[in-house]
């Protein structure tokens, strides 16, 4: 009990010191002191509910991709049978069901068509995307497989969270986090931001923008009626355009998509005065533009934004630069974001805000100060309750208390953890619950002194006897601890950090400390008595 | 100096004795706990039911207008908003539910926290948005499927940990105990209707691992004196274990109420439910380790002998340091 070799006492001691001294950058911080910037500052970093800030959820429309895909790979098989020499004719196309499905006229060219189909159903990984099935020898259906879908929106939910990060550094906030979550969420956090109506906005926007010819053909009563011609798509005008309310048919394939965009500019049209946004196409998409104008002079092409139609003007000259104007009733503000959005590319797939926290930094602050107020006061009083009890061995009680939450701070810092609000609840029922294990010791030492023991085999018992009971009673809390941090998000995670971590210190400096303590003074005055 | 002594050494107090009350009294606690659960049901914050929460300050006045404000974001077509002070007299916080049939809409949560913000912002140019949370309803649903996932699979793995370091009974004892303790919590709040969030369910699982230390220690004793006495009645022996660990139990729990009561006080008002939460559970905690955990082990038929099996290595150890062996 009382020999402690001098590499045990040197490692105890320099753990304490080590991870205490970790604490102090975060202590120079809330103190609003200056850590010297010489030195390493690992910090504790605080939960936006304490420094203020916004939370979004964003989750994607899963079902989208699924129909984007479809889509895709209706028009691939168009222009592979279009294509094909000599050409195989199909009809009655139809994209129910998640399904792609057409008719082979003449049955003889199953065999060629399913040659040219094949090596496009698999993707870029060796898993199989589509199910070719063929019915009556005649009917080819292709059905997208679990996985090809699943790995459709992980890509997708790949682009898309780089493309939140493009827009959200197009803001200008400082230091955001983006993450994945899931299959299917992003989670946005950005410290300091209070009003995040604009990140909101900007974030809902899609941004997939679209050039399509109108179908001049499409009668105007089965136009507004919502009824599709043939090989034709309805969208309605955007709200804020002067034919809002109505709808335009437009040739559902052959069109251009924005993602071939390099630049977008918020301007002004010299000649009405009107905000609009200026577009310029990369290579490929300002020759695939520069060919739909020049085939299409005097017929009139819609741009759609998110199934909305901007605009319709007519094609007045072939546009071969690789340049455009969108006019489409813009503020200068919506004309500023839309810009943004089509600069940092458009989303792959629409994204919803499904959860959302917002901070003030006031209350963060008034959190801390009220938090760190009541931990002062309780640590106070637990002291006094350890040293009026327990006197001497109160006082290495509260000397274990003060490692405690120095050394809890520390490695926080050290790990990169966050502290949050309910984290303050985490500290404090650290405090109170710490010193279960001097009063489960110090009270066997008592009872042991009591039986007849001597001084230092009472300690001994103590020590050895609680130590069990300590060890399975932290063993519950590690457990509850792990399901606090598995169930947790966000602020709850904090308060399992902190109640798991100090488990840790608590029996460290609890049992470990206070053992050397403890063992030091007895070695040195060996008392015949003590109080306890 | 004469130090402080709580617990006068060598009580022996009956608290077994009152076992059969005290088992019935806490049988009617959690079934009336159920009862009030079913009945009055749990006041779900937005975590949990979903919708929006915004919490304001009104800078230039003494106290928030709150019938104002509920007729104002009442009017808003949301169905009545839960409108009460948060804080100071001049600060609020404002809940408004997701209507029925937009559980499944992603976006209505937003649409309606963001319109309840312009409402207030214009009627109040005083009024400073300190915080808002808006939850859909999808997600909400997740949260509840956790949350009772969390608290069923922490009960039953704590339980599994007791009956692998102790026996069987030990593991059912601790299971009724946190049973107990759950239910009780889980009684208060729907009988005072404080706010059920994220946070108490944090507070709840920190119960599940907090309260059984008292639980574990008592046990610890039982083990220890069942092996020391083994003709004592195991009723007189329960007793007598409670009693030698009573003083660390006043202490403990002194020590975690001194500690919790200043944050209960002066912290911040959004940790009040949750710090309430965990006061009263350990309280709870502590009562059942005596008036549940224990009558159950007498029940069971624990005796003496149910140690003498597993008289491992270790167990020998401890008998030749005590010089039994």
């Amino acid at each position: 009990m009382l020999d402690f070799p001098l590499w045990k006492k040197l490692s105890i001691w320099g753990l304490t010191l080590a991870a205490s001294l970790l604490a102090l950058p975060s202590l120079f911080n809330v103190a609003g002191l200056d850590w010297p910037a010489a030195l390493p500052s690992p910090q504790v970093n605080l939960g936006l509910d304490l420094a203020g800030g916004s939370h979004l959820l964003l989750e994607a429309k899963a079902d989208d991709v699924r129909a984007q895909r479809l889509d895709n790979m209706e028009e691939t098989v168009r222009q592979l049978m279009r294509n094909a020499k000599p050409r195989i004719r199909i009809g009655d196309v139809s994209t129910g069901d998640g399904k792609l499905s057409f008719i082979l006229e003449n049955a003889a060219d199953i065999d060629r068509a399913r040659g040219l189909i094949e090596p496009v159903m698999q993707g870029q990984t060796t898993t199989r995307e589509w199910d070719l099935t063929v019915v009556d020898g005649q009917r080819v259906v292709l059905a997208q497989t679990d996985a090809g879908v699943d790995q459709a929106i992980d890509d997708a939910m790949d682009s898309a969270t780089e493309v939140v990060r493009r827009r959200i550094d197009e803001l200008g906030t400082r230091e955001p986090t983006i993450i994945r979550q899931g299959a299917t969420r992003i989670v946005v956090q950005v410290p300091g931001l209070q009003d995040p109506q604009a990140l909101k906005s900007l974030l809902g926007q899609t941004a997939q923008l679209e050039f399509k010819l109108v179908d001049l053909n499409a009668l105007p009563e089965n136009v507004q009626a919502g009824i599709a011609p043939a090989g034709s798509q309805i969208f309605p005008f955007a709200p804020g355009t002067p034919s809002e309310g109505q709808s335009l048919a437009v040739r559902r394939l052959g069109g251009i998509r924005g993602e071939s965009l390099t630049g977008a500019q918020a301007g002004v049209d010299p000649q009405n005065n009107q905000s609009v946004v200026n577009i310029t196409f990369d290579a490929q998409g300002g020759a695939k533009f520069a060919k739909l104008t020049t085939e299409n002079i005097g017929k009139p092409f819609a741009i759609i934004l998110d199934g909305k139609v901007l605009s319709a003007p007519n094609i007045e000259t072939a546009i071969i630069g690789g340049r455009a104007q969108i006019s489409g009733s813009f503020t200068p503000e919506s004309a500023n974001q839309l810009a943004i959005a089509l600069r940092s590319g458009a989303l792959p797939v629409p994204l919803e805000v499904v959860e959302e926290r917002t901070v003030g930094p006031d209350l963060g602050a008034d959190s801390i100060r009220k938090g760190l107020l009541a931990m002062a006061i309780g640590s106070f009083a637990v002291i006094a309750l350890m040293i009026a009890t327990y006197g001497r061995f109160g006082i290495y009680a509260t000397i274990a208390l003060v490692c405690n939450v120095l050394m809890l701070l520390g490695l926080m810092a050290l790990g990169g953890f966050t502290l949050t609000l309910p984290g303050i609840a985490g500290f404090v029922i650290t405090i109170g619950a710490a010193v279960d294990a001097n009063v489960l010791i110090n009270e066997r030492i008592r009872e042991e002194r009591i039986r007849g023991r001597k001084v230092i085999a009472a300690v001994e018992t103590g020590y050895k006897e609680a130590g069990r009971a300590i060890y399975d009673a932290n063993a519950t809390n590690f457990i509850s601890g792990v399901a606090l941090f598995a169930f947790g998000s966000g602020p709850v995670k904090g308060f399992a950090v902190v109640l798991v971590i100090g488990l840790f210190t608590s029996v460290f400096t609890g049992v470990t400390l206070t053992r050397l303590l403890v063992a030091g003074w007895l070695r040195k005055t060996r008392p015949n008595d003590i109080q306890i | 100096m004469k130090l402080l002594k709580l617990v006068p050494d060598n009580t022996n107090i009956k608290f077994l004795k009152l076992r059969i009350p005290f088992f019935v009294l806490s049988l009617v606690l959690i079934f009336g706990s159920w009862a009030a659960v079913l009945v009055n049901g749990l006041n779900f914050g937005v975590d949990f039911a979903g919708g929006q929460e915004v919490r304001m300050t009104f800078q230039s006045r003494e106290t928030a207008p709150i019938p104002s404000l509920r007729e104002l974001v009442g009017g808003l077509g949301y169905g009545d908003p839960v409108v009460q002070e948060f804080g100071a007299p001049n600060q609020v916080s404002i809940r408004v539910a997701l209507p029925a049939g937009t559980e499944n809409t992603p976006g209505a949560a937003t649409a309606i926290g963001d319109k309840v913000i312009a409402a207030i912002a214009t009627e109040y140019p005083d009024a400073r948005k300190d915080g808002n949370d808006t939850v859909s309803g999808k997600v909400a649903g997740e949260f509840r499927n956790s949350a009772i996932l969390a608290l069923v699979l922490a009960m039953a793995a704590v339980s599994l940990y007791i009956w692998v370091r102790f026996e069987w009974q030990f593991g059912v004892g601790a299971m009724f105990a946190l049973v107990h303790d759950v239910s009780i919590t889980l009684g208060l709040f729907a009988l005072t209707q404080m706010e059920f969030s994220l946070q108490i369910v944090a507070a709840i699982l920190a119960i599940i691992g907090y309260s059984l230390n008292d639980t574990v220690v008592v046990y610890d004793r039982i083990r220890e004196n069942l092996k020391k006495f083994r003709k004592m009645p195991l009723a007189e022996l329960l007793d007598l274990s409670v009693n030698e660990t009573l003083s660390r139990t006043v202490m403990t729990s002194l020590s975690l109420f001194v500690a919790l009561i200043p944050l209960l006080i002066f912290g911040p008002a959004s940790l009040f439910g949750m710090v309430a939460a965990i006061t009263v559970g350990l309280f709870i905690g502590t009562y059942s380790s005596v008036y549940m955990a224990g009558p159950l082990l007498i029940w069971m038929g624990v005796t003496s002998n149910s140690f003498v099996p597993q008289d491992n290595a270790a167990d020998r150890q401890d008998k030749i340091a005590r010089g039994e062996a």
